[in-house]
C-alpha cells in the first residue's frame, strides 16, 4: 500500500491522481495532509499541487466522461466525506481501464453508484442553499447572509446568485469553513475573513432602517399563507429539515 | 411605506389567496441582462414550505378581496361577512421587489377578486406586472390570474409581461358551476384560455422566424379544479383534465381538496375533512398521464369512476391488467418499465442505462432507488425473485397492502385524536 497526502484542494487531489498513474504507485490510499496524525505508522508521500497536472487530468476525464461526468466527480469531492478520495480514484481507475465506455452510467458498479449518490446529496445541498439563504440588508447597503451547509457548496452557488442579483451588493458567509463570497456590483471574490462579532450575533444596530419591517412582513405572510385545516407537520419537516431553520426569517422569533 | 397598514392588508389578502394551490415557478426563461434584478430558474425553487407542507415559491396574494361574484365555494364571495382590503399597485410592486432581494421568493402570483368588471380588474393586474418589468427591470417569475371575461387586448398585454397565466375552472362541470356560482359560466373562462393558447402558438411560430420576438407567457397556462365540493366523480375530473391538456395545451391542472369555508347547505359543512387522499390520488393519475404514457381511459372508465384510495393508480392499473406482467427488466421497453408499480421516471431511465453493463438483480434495483417492495411482485430479474409467485394470486392486492404502508394512513392523527377518543365523545 502507498499512502499519498495532499493539501485538501481539488487541484491537489487531481495532482495526486496524475502522479499515481505517472509513477505507477501500487494500492494507493489518498489522505488529506491535515489528517496525517491518524496514520503514524506509514510514511506518506507528500504530493505538491501542480495546476498543469490537475488540468491534464480534467482534460483527460472530460474527453472520456464529458462535462457531466467531471461535474459529478467534482460535486462528490466537495462532499468532504471521509475516504471520498479513494472512492473517486476507484471510479477514475475504472474509467481509464474502460476507455471505450462512459462508465458514469454504470450504476451496477459500487464505486460509481456511491459517487453518484454523493453527488446527489451535494446537489441537493446546493439547491437548498439557493432556496433557504435569506439576505438581510445592512446599514452599508450590503445584502448579507450566513450559511452553515453540510457540504462545501459555497463556490457552487455563486453563478446562481451572480445571475440573479446584479444590481445589489451581497455577501454570503460560510460560518463553518470561515470564508465568504462577496459581489461588489461587478465581480464575485472569495473573502477569507473572521466575521465581525456584531454580524455574527445579528446585532440589531447593523441593519438598515427598513430591514426588520420587511422581515416581519415576510413572517406575517408565511403565517397567513398556511391552511390550518391541512396541517401536516411531518411533511413540513421533511421539506424543511430542522437543521435549516436557523437560516429562515419565517422561523425567527421576533 | 406605512408598514403597519401594509401588514394588515397582507394578512387579509394572503389569507384569501392561499386556496389557490399553484405555486410553481418553473418554466420561466427570462435572463438577467443589463444588470437588472432577478433571473428565472428553469426548474423553479421552493423557498420555504408552509406548515401544511406546501411549497412557498411566490408571493401569492390578491390585489383585492372585494368581489362582485357570490361563488358558494369561495371565501371572498360577496355575501361572506369578512374584512375587505385592497393593495395599491405600488404596494404590491414594493413588496415583491423587497422580498425578492432577500431571496424569500421567486416572484409574484397575483390574483384578485373581481371589482366593477372583468376588464377593470384585469387592467390593474397587468399594470402591476408591467411596472415590475419595465420600471424595475425585474426578471423574476410573474404568474397572473386571467379574469373570466377579460378582453383579448388585455390578455395579450398580460402575456407579454407574465410568465404564466391561469384561469381556474374551480368546478369541473357546467352543472356544478350553475349550482354553486350562478353568475359564472364556463364559456367566459374558456374564451380567454383559448385566446392565450392561440397566442402561444402564434408567438412560437414567429419566434422561429424572428429571433427578437418578445416572450409570451413562457411558462404557459394552468388551471385548478376543486375536488369534493360538488358530486363529480374522479372519472369526470380526469376527463376534464385530459380535455384541457389536449385542447388547451395546459402546463398543469391543479387539484384542490375543498376546504370548507361556508355553512351553505349545498357544500360540505365547516369542519368536514379535506379529501387529502383523493386529492393525492388525482395528482398521481395526472402524473401518469403526463409522464408515464398512460391514457385517461386506462386510468378510469365509466364503470369504474373512482380512484382506489388504498393503492396508487399505477398499482391499481397493474392489478387490473395482470396479464401484462411480469415485466422482464433486462429487455423490456422503457414504456413497459414505466408501467411497473414502484418504478419512477428517473429510475426507469437508470435501469435502461445500467442494464447495458450487466444483468440486473433485485439488489441492483434497490440501490438504484426503486421501491422494490412494490415492484418485486411484477418484475422478472436475473436472480430469483420469490415474490413473483404471488402474481396470479387472487388476493394479490391484500398481499401487497400488508407489505407496504401508506404515509397517508392516518393523516389527521394530530388533529382529531380528541374526537377519536370515545370516552371524550360520550
Amino acid at each position: 500500500m502507498t499512502i499519498l497526502s495532499y493539501d485538501s484542494t481539488l487541484e491537489g487531489f487531481l495532482t495526486t491522481v496524475f502522479e499515481i498513474f505517472e509513477f505507477k504507485y501500487q494500492e494507493p490510499q489518498i489522505i488529506k495532509k491535515d489528517d496525517l496524525q491518524h496514520n503514524m505508522f506509514a510514511t506518506p508521500i507528500e504530493i505538491v499541487t501542480d495546476i498543469t497536472k490537475s488540468d491534464r487530468v480534467i482534460k483527460k476525464l472530460t474527453d472520456q466522461l464529458q462535462n457531466d461526468g467531471v461535474r459529478t466527480l467534482i460535486y462528490a469531492f466537495l462532499s468532504e466525506k471521509v475516504g471520498v478520495e479513494d472512492l473517486l480514484y476507484k471510479v477514475i481507475h475504472y474509467a481509464v481501464a474502460n476507455k471505450s465506455k462512459n462508465i458514469m452510467k454504470d450504476f451496477s458498479n459500487d464505486a460509481v453508484l456511491q459517487v453518484s449518490q454523493l453527488t446527489k446529496s451535494v446537489g441537493r445541498e446546493k439547491h437548498r442553499m439557493e432556496a433557504f439563504i435569506r439576505f438581510e440588508l445592512l446599514k452599508d447597503g450590503i445584502y448579507f447572509a450566513k450559511i452553515d451547509p453540510d457540504f462545501d457548496v459555497l463556490t457552487l452557488i455563486v453563478p446562481h446568485f451572480k445571475n440573479r442579483y446584479q444590481d445589489q451588493k451581497w455577501l454570503i458567509y460560510d460560518l463553518r469553513r470561515k470564508y465568504g463570497v462577496y459581489y461588489d456590483l461587478n465581480d464575485v471574490e472569495i473573502v477569507e475573513i473572521d466575521l465581525d462579532k456584531k454580524l455574527l450575533k445579528s446585532d440589531s444596530e447593523i441593519y438598515s432602517d427598513s430591514e426588520i419591517n420587511y422581515q416581519k412582513l415576510w413572517w406575517e405572510y408565511f403565517d397567513h399563507t398556511n391552511i390550518k385545516e391541512r396541517k401536516n407537520t411531518k411533511l413540513h419537516v421533511q421539506h424543511v429539515p430542522k437543521r435549516y431553520w436557523k437560516y429562515l426569517t419565517e422561523k425567527k422569533i421576533f | 411605506m406605512n408598514y403597519d397598514k401594509v401588514k394588515e392588508k397582507l394578512e387579509i389578502l394572503a389569507d384569501a389567496a392561499k386556496y389557490d394551490v399553484s405555486c410553481s415557478s418553473s418554466g420561466g426563461n427570462r435572463k438577467n441582462t443589463a444588470k437588472g434584478l432577478g433571473d428565472s430558474s428553469a426548474t423553479g425553487i421552493c423557498h420555504s414550505y408552509t406548515e401544511d407542507g406546501r411549497c412557498v415559491s411566490l408571493l401569492k396574494i390578491l390585489l383585492t378581496n372585494f368581489c362582485i361574484y357570490d361563488c358558494a365555494y369561495c371565501v371572498t364571495r360577496k355575501s361572506n361577512d369578512i374584512q375587505r382590503a385592497a393593495f395599491t399597485v405600488e404596494e404590491v410592486v414594493d413588496l415583491t421587489i423587497n422580498f425578492y432581494r432577500r431571496n424569500y421568493i421567486e416572484g409574484l402570483f397575483l390574483s384578485s377578486g373581481i371589482f366593477k368588471n372583468a376588464d377593470y380588474t384585469m387592467e390593474r393586474l397587468v399594470r402591476v406586472a408591467k411596472k415590475l418589468r419595465l420600471e424595475h427591470n425585474f426578471n423574476g417569475y410573474i404568474h397572473l390570474k386571467s379574469i373570466p371575461g377579460a378582453s383579448d387586448d388585455l390578455m395579450r398585454e398580460a402575456g407579454l409581461y407574465a410568465d404564466r397565466l391561469s384561469m381556474n375552472l374551480e368546478i369541473p362541470t357546467e352543472s356544478g358551476l350553475k349550482l354553486l356560482a350562478p353568475d359564472k359560466n364556463h364559456q367566459d373562462m374558456i374564451k380567454p384560455m383559448g385566446f392565450v393558447k392561440n397566442q402561444l402558438i402564434q408567438y412560437q411560430e414567429e419566434k422561429k422566424k424572428f429571433k427578437n420576438t418578445p416572450k409570451f407567457a413562457p411558462a404557459g397556462q394552468s388551471t385548478q379544479v376543486i375536488v369534493g365540493a360538488t358530486q363529480e366523480n374522479d372519472f369526470q375530473i380526469i376527463q376534464v383534465a385530459d380535455h384541457f391538456y389536449k385542447n388547451f395545451d395546459l402546463k398543469r391542472v391543479y387539484y384542490s381538496g375543498y376546504v370548507p369555508v361556508s355553512n351553505d347547505i349545498r357544500l360540505p359543512a365547516i369542519g368536514a375533512q379535506v379529501p387529502l387522499v383523493r386529492e393525492n390520488r388525482l395528482y398521481q393519475a395526472d402524473w401518469l398521464m403526463r409522464f408515464y404514457g398512460f391514457k385517461a381511459n386506462e386510468i378510469l372508465d365509466k364503470n369504474n369512476p373512482f380512484l382506489d384510495l388504498e393503492v396508487d393508480p399505477k398499482m391499481s392499473w397493474a392489478l387490473r391488467n395482470i396479464t401484462q406482467f411480469p415485466v422482464i427488466i433486462q429487455n423490456a421497453s422503457l414504456e413497459m418499465i414505466l408501467r411497473v408499480p414502484g418504478i419512477g421516471v428517473k429510475s426507469a431511465h437508470k435501469i435502461i442505462q445500467a442494464r447495458r453493463f450487466q444483468n440486473l438483480n433485485l439488489e441492483h434495483l434497490k440501490k438504484i432507488g426503486i421501491a422494490v417492495n412494490r415492484a418485486r411482485y411484477f418484475i422478472s430479474v436475473s436472480n430469483e425473485n420469490s415474490h413473483l409467485k404471488f402474481l396470479n394470486a387472487l388476493n394479490l392486492k391484500e398481499i401487497i397492502l400488508s407489505d407496504t404502508k401508506s404515509k397517508f394512513e392516518n393523516p389527521f392523527s394530530n388533529q382529531l385524536s380528541l374526537l377519536n377518543d370515545n370516552s371524550f365523545l360520550r
